[in-house]
């Protein structure tokens, strides 16, 4: 199984959740399955396109998926990937 | 090399001088060092304490606001005394209290696209403790622009982000800045709303505080700082993650086609400044209108679209019905007489008004001005505001 953390602005879309397991093999697939169990999740992450939304990072361990093969890097059984977005404070 | 210090100032910070790698030349470059804090606030204030009991020589304060009691829950700098007090102000008494062998100056300012630089281009390293887009992107942009290192951390309900951008490094290069990490912001519709804000108190403690420690070592060069890494703490969990912040081609400042050479407009940016987008306005009752009526005998139905833990804070007889379940409880909103709703600030039962109107034919309804905080202030002082 491969994970997933979600930070803490999109987890009213998850029921709350902090974490998400699949059995997927790549950052798209896991992705996907994330967005199918949690609908509401979609528009945070994917543009109209399907593309991941600019203010929205991706890692697989502690490097940027931009840095690997992107949506479609590879992973291996076990790795923690994680979703980064922007926080700015009290406001937002 | 020249003792700058006193014999007070020695035995002040002794524990730093018997610090091998530390010693006098760090706490040398530590008083000779100017550092700006933008915001005195949560994150400010460990900040502030810390660089003041340090020892840096000049602390700069920006912060145009005033305190307030609910500001205490995570503002540890300031006390009850001082609520209604300049926090800048107040910040730099506390703080000269603390240690009387350092400057202080105080810019009670909005910091703006007009003045960044100016403020910036007089400190040698600046320490980001602000709590908005628009913000943080203006003292991004301006430390890039004014070739000033900035040290960030932002905290949210119990989550933290901590890094060092714009690092100038011993080769003569920057580190990635935060444009390398978020070209643009989220558009508003996508942040959270008033009503999914929120911090745990002891964050900002943490978080400020280690942002503290970054300009430390930043200024003294000891250690390894966050350059180029991205510390992320969940207070929840105890998660602790490092992640790696590379260079982004698409930055507009120093990406490989850089579009952006000056400041621009922060709220325009961020999607908050220029026309309001025009939303349909919608009926409204006033507090005063509305106690009125309750008070003949011909209450209308109230309807309280908030979230049950706001309900627990302060509540005024309406039926609570969070936004989400609006829609699942149309059997309990009448078509045939007058229904009032209400949220916090009037935002939220606007939006809802707007949906039943739109697609459940309703005409009935209105929206109570200034929402449970209106009612508050002109009603009911009873309750308590949030």
């Amino acid at each position: 199984m491969n994970a997933i953390i979600i930070p803490t602005p999109l987890r009213k879309f998850t029921g709350g959740a902090g974490r998400f397991e699949s059995p997927a093999e790549s950052v798209q697939d896991l992705l996907e399955d994330l967005v199918q169990s949690h609908e509401g999740l979609r528009p945070h992450l994917f543009d109209n396109g399907g593309d991941l939304r600019s203010f929205i990072r991706v890692y697989v361990g502690d490097e940027d998926i931009h840095e690997l093969d992107g949506t479609a890097t590879r992973l291996s059984a076990g790795t923690e990937v994680s979703i980064i977005p922007a926080i700015a404070g009290g406001i937002a | 090399m020249v003792n700058p210090f006193t014999k007070a100032e020695l035995e002040r910070y002794s524990r730093h001088l018997i610090i091998p790698e530390f010693n006098l030349e760090g706490q040398r470059k530590l008083k000779e060092a100017k550092v700006l804090v933008i915001g005195s606030g949560g994150l400010g204030s460990p900040m502030l304490m810390y660089l003041a009991a340090a020892g840096v020589g000049h602390i700069g304060i920006v912060d145009f606001d005033v305190i307030e009691d609910h500001n205490l829950q995570r503002q540890v700098l300031f006390d009850i005394n001082q609520v209604g007090a300049s926090k800048a102000q107040s910040a730099k008494e506390r703080i000269l209290g603390l240690n009387p062998h350092i400057d202080v100056t105080v810019h009670e300012t909005r910091i703006t696209s007009e003045n960044a630089l100016e403020l910036i281009e007089q400190y040698d390293v600046v320490a980001d403790g602000t709590d908005n887009f628009p913000t943080r992107y203006l003292v991004n942009d301006a430390c890039v622009l004014a070739g000033k290192t900035n040290v960030y951390a932002s905290i949210y309900r119990f989550e933290g982000q901590c890094s060092v951008f714009n690092y100038l490094r011993p080769d003569g290069t920057r580190g990635p800045n935060y444009r390398d990490l978020f070209p643009s912001p989220p558009p508003p519709g996508l942040v959270p709303s008033c009503s999914e804000g929120g911090v745990i108190g002891v964050l900002p403690g943490i978080l400020g505080s280690l942002q503290a420690l970054e300009v430390i070592k930043v200024i003294s060069g000891v250690g390894d700082v966050l350059d180029g890494r991205l510390f992320l703490f969940d207070a929840a969990t105890f998660g602790t993650r490092t992640l790696k912040v590379r260079p982004n081609a698409k930055n507009p400042l120093t990406g490989e086609h850089p579009t952006q050479t000056a400041l621009i407009d922060y709220e325009m940016f961020c999607g908050l400044g220029g026309a309001p987008k025009e939303e349909r306005p919608v009926k409204e009752i006033t507090p005063a209108a509305l106690d009125a009526i309750g008070k003949k005998g011909e209450a209308p139905v109230l309807i309280d679209v908030r979230e049950p833990y706001e309900f627990a804070i302060a509540e005024m007889g309406g039926v609570l019905m969070p936004v989400d379940s609006v829609p699942e409880r149309l059997t309990e909103i009448p078509k045939d007489r007058p229904v009032v709703i209400h949220c916090r600030s009037g935002v939220r039962s606007a939006r809802v008004i707007r949906m039943l109107e739109d697609q459940h034919g309703y005409d009935n309804l209105l929206n109570l001005k200034g929402g449970i905080l209106g009612w508050q202030e002109d009603v009911d002082p009873s309750l308590a505001r949030y």
